[in-house]
C-alpha cells in the first residue's frame, strides 16, 4: 500500500502552515461578513447589547456594593473595547489593547469577585474564549527545587488559557533577600506568557497597594506589561451594612430592627480594630451571630419556635461579640 | 505503508483545526489529555514515551495544541498521539487516542516466518524501521542529533 492517502500533518512544518492558513481564512471570512463601508453607521448600543456588556456591568452595579472607582474603570474599559471592535469592522485595525490588570486594595474589598466578572465581561466582548478564572498563589507557581518552577508555572498558565489568571498576593513571588528562591523564574515565565499569549490570556495581579508598589519597583518588566491599575477602596460602615444585609438575605434570614442598629455599631467598631478584612470579616461575624442565635433558640427557656424565630437575628446575637467588650480579637 | 492506529485512523490526517475540535470534545467530557511519541511502529507497542506530564484541569485547547506543536517540532520524524483518559468510575480507561504526527516516510513491515518443531511455522511482523537504533529510525532529520527532549522540565 502506497502512502498516498496522507493529506495534512506529515511533518510539522507543513501541518502548521495548513492550519494557519485555514485559521486565517476563517478570520478573513468573519471580517468580510462584518466589514463596513466608510459611510456606514453602527448603533453602538446594539453592539453593546449583543456583547452583553450592559448586563454584566449592571449586574456588577447591582450585586457589588460600593467600589465606585472600580466600576468606573470597568465601564471605561468596556466602552473602549466596544469601540475597538466597531473600529475593526470599519477596517481600522488597532492593536489589541493590553488587558493585563493589577488590583490593589485591602483584604476583603472584592478583588477576586471583580476578577470573576472581568472574565465574563471580556468573554462577552470576544476578547477571551472562555472567561474562566484560575486563581494562583505563590505555591502554585514557584517550585521547590531547580527545574521545578518552569513546568509548574507553565501548567498553571496552560490551565488559564482562554480565561483569566488571577495571581493573588503577587508580591510573594519576589523574595529579594533570598538568592536561592525560584520566584524570579516564575515571574520571568509569567512575563513571557503575558507577552506570548496576549490574545487569549488576561493576567490579573492582586495584593496590598504598598507591597505591590515594591513588587513593581523590583520588576519593571511587570510594571510596563500591566496596563490597568485599579485601586479598590475600603468599604464604609454603611456599605458593610448593605453587604451584611445581602448576605443574610441570601441565607433566608433577616435582622430585627434592634439587631440592625447593633450590626451598625458592631461594624463601626470592628473597622477600627486590627485584622479587619472587609466583607470577609462581615461574613465571619454573621456566621458567629447565627451560631449564637441557634444556641439562644435551643438552650433558652422557651424552646418552642416558629418560622419568624428561626429566621430572625436579634440584637443579643450580635452584641455578645467580644468587639463590644473592647477586645482585640473579633469573636 | 501508512500506519493506522487509534481513532480516525482511516480518515485523512487531521488538520490542527480538527485536532483542536477533538481536544475541545475531550475537555467537554472532562477527560485529561496527554501527548506521547514513539518511533517504534509495531502495533503491540503500547507504552510510548510521554511528552511532559498529562495536562489536568485544562479549560481551553490552546495549551495542549501548543504542546502538540512543540512535540512535533522536537520529533518531526516520530509518531505522536494525543490521549484522552476517562477517569470516571467504571470506565477508567483511554477514551480517545489519535495520531497527530507521523514520519514523512513509513517503510512498513515484513512478515517473518520462524520454522519450529515439526515444521510448524510461527508468523510475526517486523517493522523495517526498527532495524535501526531508536532515534535514527525515520528520515534524516533525526539522525545524529544526540539526545532529544521529552517535554519534561521545559
Amino acid at each position: 500500500m502506497a502512502a498516498d492517502g496522507r493529506t495534512s500533518f506529515g511533518t510539522s512544518g507543513r501541518s502548521a502552515a495548513v492550519s494557519d492558513e485555514t485559521a486565517a481564512e476563517a478570520e478573513e471570512r468573519r471580517r468580510d461578513e462584518e466589514a463596513l463601508a466608510p459611510d456606514d453607521t453602527v448603533d453602538l448600543g446594539e453592539v453593546r447589547r449583543e456583547a452583553g456588556v450592559d448586563d454584566v456591568l449592571d449586574a456588577l452595579d447591582r450585586e457589588l456594593v460600593g467600589l465606585a472607582p472600580v466600576k468606573d474603570r470597568l465601564r471605561e474599559l468596556a466602552a473602549l473595547l466596544v469601540v475597538d471592535r466597531v473600529r475593526e469592522r470599519f477596517g481600522i485595525t488597532a492593536d489589541r489593547p493590553t488587558l493585563h490588570m493589577c488590583f490593589t486594595g485591602n483584604p476583603g474589598t472584592g478583588k477576586t469577585t471583580v476578577a470573576q466578572r472581568i472574565g465574563e465581561l471580556l468573554t462577552g466582548l470576544g476578547f477571551l474564549r472562555r472567561g474562566h478564572v484560575v486563581t494562583a498563589t505563590r505555591d502554585d507557581l514557584v517550585g521547590e527545587y531547580v527545574g521545578h518552577t518552569a513546568p509548574k508555572t507553565k501548567e498553571i498558565v496552560g490551565k488559564a488559557r482562554g480565561g483569566v489568571l488571577f495571581v493573588d498576593e503577587a508580591y510573594y513571588l519576589h523574595r529579594p533577600g533570598n538568592e536561592r528562591d525560584y520566584g524570579g523564574e516564575a515571574i520571568e515565565i509569567l512575563l513571557q506568557a503575558m507577552e506570548d499569549h496576549r490574545d487569549d490570556l488576561v493576567v490579573v495581579l492582586a495584593g496590598y497597594a504598598d507591597r505591590m508598589a515594591t513588587f513593581f519597583e523590583a520588576n519593571p518588566g511587570m510594571q510596563s506589561r500591566v496596563a490597568h491599575h485599579v485601586d479598590f477602596p475600603d468599604f464604609t460602615a454603611d456599605e458593610l451594612v448593605t453587604i451584611a444585609e445581602g448576605m443574610v438575605a441570601d441565607q433566608g434570614l433577616r435582622f430585627s430592627s434592634e439587631a440592625y442598629i447593633a450590626l451598625h455599631e458592631y461594624l463601626e467598631r470592628r473597622r477600627e480594630q486590627p485584622w479587619f478584612a472587609g466583607a470577609r470579616s462581615v461574613r465571619n461575624a454573621l456566621d458567629r451571630a447565627r451560631m449564637r442565635q441557634a444556641r439562644r433558640l435551643g438552650e433558652g427557656g422557651d424552646t418552642e419556635v416558629g418560622l419568624a424565630d428561626l429566621t430572625t437575628l436579634e440584637a443579643p446575637d450580635l452584641r455578645a461579640s467580644r468587639v463590644f467588650a473592647g477586645g482585640h480579637r473579633a469573636d | 505503508m501508512r500506519i493506522t492506529q487509534g481513532t480516525f485512523s482511516f480518515l485523512p490526517d487531521l488538520t490542527d483545526d480538527e485536532i483542536r475540535l477533538q481536544i475541545d470534545y475531550a475537555l467537554a467530557h472532562e477527560w485529561p489529555l496527554s501527548i506521547e511519541f514513539t518511533d517504534d511502529p509495531h502495533p503491540r507497542n503500547t507504552y510510548w514515551e510521554m511528552w511532559g506530564l498529562p495536562m489536568f484541569d485544562l479549560q481551553d485547547p490552546a495549551a495542549l495544541l501548543d504542546e502538540v506543536r512543540a512535540c512535533r517540532e522536537e520529533h518531526p520524524e516520530h509518531y505522536v498521539r494525543v490521549i484522552a483518559y476517562d477517569a470516571s468510575l467504571g470506565r477508567q480507561t483511554v477514551a480517545l487516542s489519535f495520531l497527530v504526527n507521523r514520519p514523512s516516510e513509513e517503510p512498513g513491515f515484513r512478515l517473518e516466518r520462524q520454522e519450529g518443531k515439526d515444521r510448524q511455522i510461527a508468523y510475526t511482523t517486523h517493522a523495517y524501521a526498527t532495524d535501526r537504533p531508536s532515534g535514527q529510525r525515520y528520515g534524516r532529520a533525526d539522525s545524529g542529533r544526540g539526545a532529544r527532549s521529552n517535554g519534561h522540565g521545559r
